[in-house]
């Protein structure tokens, strides 16, 4: 399309110019806001991966097995079991564990970041429908890797750069389906908790975020799975984990490893969306 | 308890509230404020007063504004202009604190469709007015129990609401509302979501309620059957405004206008009319003042063969027929006291003409319409209690 701009009487706006200066404006005078933020999310993946690392792999595989128990079936656990045991037997353990942290991680900021705003969202509708909306449309739907470029600018190659993409990219369907599950608390609900003399914040926490969990769980189950599908792309930055096994797999054009490592990525996808899905069926999905 | 009292209270609904106000009151019809403004008129100059103890029905049909009315006593919606005074203190004027004080103490509502909470138990459902409150536990769970109780739910205190039949659920919505002791309790077409046998029992239940908790209630309903049957007084409402208030008697035998006439025209009118508003002038004589010539040209008069006898204090003694008159008349007697049969009927102003009909299928004389020290207040004819339950009815009040 650039060599048409010399037929055009459309003058060309330097978007991507203007976008560029943003964030060398950003790196340049918030640089210790993201030195901090850095620090946090490297430190808390660091933790994670240590404390797994730190447990025998089996005894990891057992506790995640029992949870599965716990939280789900029988059946879940035996799979949570056999998953496990497959990527650890092919010597993917560590990989697997570097992702799995910084998959909770992200998702956990994402939550922490998205829940509130989908609630201020269902709770001032103009705010929600004419801002967040249309962001969560820019950010859902812009190609992930170019959320990779920024991050390796303001916080340089690695697992940190790699878990802020994630955070943006997975945080809309939690946004979304927070403020559409407070939204859809029916109006003669809201109207009885109101006649009874709730305050604001008792509306909201006693009446609709439990009536509004089980849509919120949904939308937390698929700001998880994105979360893994982006860390996945984030090896490109050298985010680590089973990503960068299947890039390297990729980049020596070599199957067997590479078939090893996609396998490691859905075992993980599998796990990760049961074990949240029966989380929001105990939170009376019924 | 408190005495409710609504005075002038308009809701406008749309963009230019205040100038629909001016136009409104200035006497424009609401469509043509529709059509300059566009805004509606949800209520429109609506004033009255609800007595302590008393159940005031809103009656109207879809769209009259009635649900809109009965938002605005709570604040559920802010009424656009007028007052709403409960005790004397305007509503419409509180604070958000203040008003959460009045929700939570003074005025309960019950909703159309329940408004129940699906993820509480019915229990927690009914105490969550308690709990908002800080209620400790125990007490919460106690005074919910109790109300349960008066509802006739006892036993079902720790169910979900979704485990419930509507009529069930309904009794959940009245016992949450009369958990908090209201003064006042605001029943938005309380029963209108519950099948007709439901519906006539919970009616029968809230009659019975209401003998023991005494409560002043505000119920809104789109049936008139509904309205005449609970209704101390009914207020009518028709393209939000008030176009009559009054008992249910005085609603059916006369009605304000062709809008009110046509609503109560089909309606049985048997169950409603009581004797007082069928019975005639209550034409007797005295004995003895008024000897057996008086009698029988009284009788004549009205082209009547009997006539009853009362003392000075308008008492019945008895009923006489025109030929033993006539006889008496003839032997020149002054007493009526020796030919005074007793076999007639009597009954009380408040028996609805239902009940009056299978005396009146008997009865050889007129019946006596009395009260309690037997005065004779009135007459009933049978063709009346007959012509009480047809349409026509209202000519005979």
């Amino acid at each position: 399309m650039r060599t048409m701009r010399s037929l055009t009487v459309i003058p060309q706006i330097p978007i991507g110019d203007g976008f560029e200066a943003i964030v060398s404006f950003l790196e340049r005078y918030f640089g210790w806001l993201f030195e901090i933020v850095n620090v946090i999310i490297e430190t808390s993946v660091d933790s994670f991966e240590w404390v797994l690392l730190l447990l025998p792999p089996l005894a990891v595989i057992a506790i995640v097995a029992v949870l599965a128990w716990k939280l789900g079936s029988k059946w879940l656990a035996v799979g949570a079991f056999i998953g496990l045991s497959l990527i650890y037997s092919m010597d993917l353990w560590e990989s697997a564990v570097d992702t799995l942290a910084l998959v909770l991680v992200s998702s956990l900021i994402a939550l922490m970041i998205g829940i509130p705003i989908g609630i201020l969202a269902a709770k001032k509708q103009r705010f929600g429908d004419n801002i967040v909306r249309p962001v969560l449309d820019f950010m859902q739907t812009m190609p992930a890797f170019v959320y990779l470029i920024p991050a390796i600018i303001l916080f340089s190659r690695g697992a940190v750069a790699g878990s802020i993409a994630t955070i943006v990219f997975a945080m809309p369907p939690v946004v979304r389906l927070t403020n559409l599950g407070i939204r859809q608390v029916p109006s003669d609900v809201m109207e009885a908790a109101r006649s009874l003399g709730s305050t604001g914040k008792q509306l909201l926490l006693k009446i609709q975020l439990p009536i509004a969990l089980p849509t919120i769980f949904a939308g937390i189950n698929q700001t998880v799975m994105l979360a893994l599908s982006m860390v996945v792309i984030a090896s490109m930055i050298g985010a680590g984990g089973l990503g960068s096994d299947v890039r390297s797999a990729l980049s020596r054009v070599d199957i067997g490893p590479g078939f090893e490592a996609g396998l490691a990525v859905v075992i993980l996808a599998m796990l990760i969306d049961r074990i949240t899905q029966s989380l929001s069926e105990k939170n009376g999905n019924g | 308890m408190s005495t409710l009292e609504v005075r002038n209270l308009y809701k406008i609904f749309g963009s230019s509230p205040k100038t629909a106000l001016e136009m409104s009151q200035a006497g424009k019809a609401k469509d043509e404020i529709l059509k300059e403004t566009g805004n509606t008129i949800g209520v429109n100059d609506a004033s009255f007063e609800v007595q302590e103890g008393e159940t005031f029905v809103v009656m109207g049909l879809s769209g009259s504004g009635k649900s809109t009315l009965i938002r605005c006593l709570n604040r559920l919606q802010d009424p656009t202009y007028g007052e709403v005074l409960l005790d004397g203190k305007n509503i419409v004027e509180l604070s958000e604190e203040e008003l959460r004080h009045v929700r939570r103490k003074k005025m309960s509502m019950v909703f159309q469709n329940f408004g129940l909470f699906p993820h509480r138990t019915v229990r927690k459902n009914v105490d969550y007015g308690l709990e908002i409150q800080g209620v400790p536990e125990e007490e919460r769970k106690e005074k919910a129990y109790e109300a349960l109780e008066l509802v006739g739910l006892k036993g079902y205190e720790e169910m979900t609401p979704a485990e419930l039949s509507g009529g069930m659920q309904q009794r959940v919505g009245l016992a949450r509302a009369l958990v908090l002791d209201p003064d006042i309790l605001l029943m938005d077409e309380a029963f209108s979501a519950l099948d007709p046998l439901i519906k006539k029992n919970m009616q029968d239940e809230l009659l019975a309620l209401q003998e023991k908790v005494q409560k002043t209630i505000v119920f809104i309903t789109h049936d008139l059957d509904e309205a005449l049957k609970l209704g101390d007084r009914i207020a009518v409402m028709y393209e939000g405004r008030i176009v009559q208030i009054g008992t249910p008697e005085e609603i059916l035998t006369h009605p304000a206008n062709d809008y009110v006439r046509n609503f109560v025209e089909n309606v049985d009118r048997s169950k409603v009319l009581t004797a007082e508003s069928i019975m005639k002038k209550p034409l007797a004589v005295v004995d003895p003042k008024e000897g057996p010539s008086a009698a029988l040209r009284k009788m004549k008069n009205e082209e009547i063969s009997s006539i009853y006898v009362v003392d000075h204090k308008r008492r019945v003694q008895g009923v006489v027929d025109i030929a033993d008159v006539k006889k008496l008349a003839d032997k020149g007697e002054k007493s009526l006291k020796s030919i005074l049969r007793k076999d007639f009927d009597t009954t009380s102003p408040d028996t609805t003409i239902v009940d009056l009909l299978p005396t009146a299928g008997t009865t050889n004389y007129p019946i006596a319409v009395v009260d309690e020290s037997n005065k004779l207040l009135g007459l009933i004819v049978r063709v009346t209690v007959i012509s009480g339950i047809s349409r026509d009815g209202e000519n005979n009040a």
